[in-house]
């Protein structure tokens, strides 16, 4: 069942990226940045080691908006993501959210994108319609 | 050196990309999306679409072309080495199918300073080959360390 009153959560989602996702996400997207692929040239420029795409992660989000509705793509009307730190491969990323908004069949999702209580997105605005 | 505002309004060529169904797999792939319309062609027609169908955030693959020599023009001037992803908002009308050709055309709708940061804003506008708008984006990267 689908979320549809003001302050109800929906599924979201669980996901423990693997090491080499960055490597796919930059194949699949064409975003090389060596600070998502090369870990040595990221503790170059102070990171702890590679990160993950902020763009891949946002692509969680909206999956989880997407789910909610059934998993049909054009249910996903708008998303809006505010990027707030970083995130890494090998740690589970959580996609939390719940109903803001509901007018019928259109419902707006507020989310977040937590990985070790870090909120790397946070004010993410989904609009999605069941229709 | 103070905020350069010169690009505001500036406009530059439309990129061009072509849709193509390994490139849609590959993407739905490493997100994790199961809906098989984004991997076979006819659970994709039983859906009622053309072709296989990308999902909404293929929008970064197609309107990359696009940012990219933004991002590295000199009026533009953003310093890349203090630059982060700051945010991002897709609004998405007709859905983009394997075989759609995409035009993309990028324009600098705001330069702004804001706590010793400047905020770059950027806006793409995506159509398919019959002129439908199929997304617009907005782009917001911020630069630490500018004087105001």
């Amino acid at each position: 069942m689908s979320a549809t009153s003001k302050g109800e959560k929906i599924a979201g989602l669980k996901v423990t990226p693997d090491k080499y996702v960055p490597h796919r996400y930059a194949g699949a997207s064409g975003d090389f940045n060596p600070i998502h692929i090369d870990a040595e040239f990221a503790k170059m420029v102070g990171l702890p080691g590679a990160i993950l795409h902020g763009l891949y992660v946002m692509g969680l989000v909206a999956k989880a908006a997407t789910d909610e509705a059934g998993g049909d793509p054009r249910a996903l009307k708008r998303l809006s993501v505010q990027f707030r730190g970083m995130s890494y491969p090998e740690q589970e990323i959580e996609v939390a959210g719940e109903v803001i908004e509901a007018d019928g069949s259109d419902v707006t999702f507020d989310l977040v994108a937590i990985q070790n209580d870090n909120q790397v997105i946070r004010n993410a605005t989904a609009d999605v319609s069941y229709g | 050196m103070a905020l350069k505002t010169d690009a505001v309004g500036k406009s530059w060529p439309a990129y061009e990309y072509e849709v193509g169904r390994e490139k849609i797999r590959e993407y739905a792939q490493v997100i994790g999306l199961d809906n098989p319309v984004h991997f076979d062609a006819e659970a994709a027609k039983s859906a009622g679409y053309r072709d296989i169908v990308a999902p909404p955030m293929f929008v970064v693959v197609y309107a990359a072309g696009g940012m990219g020599p933004v991002l590295f023009d000199p009026e533009v001037g953003m310093n890349f080495a203090a630059m982060v992803h700051g945010g991002q908002e897709f609004e998405w009308a007709e859905p983009v199918c394997s075989g759609d050709v995409i035009t993309t055309t990028t324009t600098c709708k705001d330069i702004y300073p804001k706590d010793g940061k400047g905020f770059y804003v950027f806006e793409t506008e995506s159509k398919n080959q019959n002129g439908d708008l199929v997304c617009r984006a907005t782009w917001t990267n911020i630069v630490r360390g500018i004087e105001e």
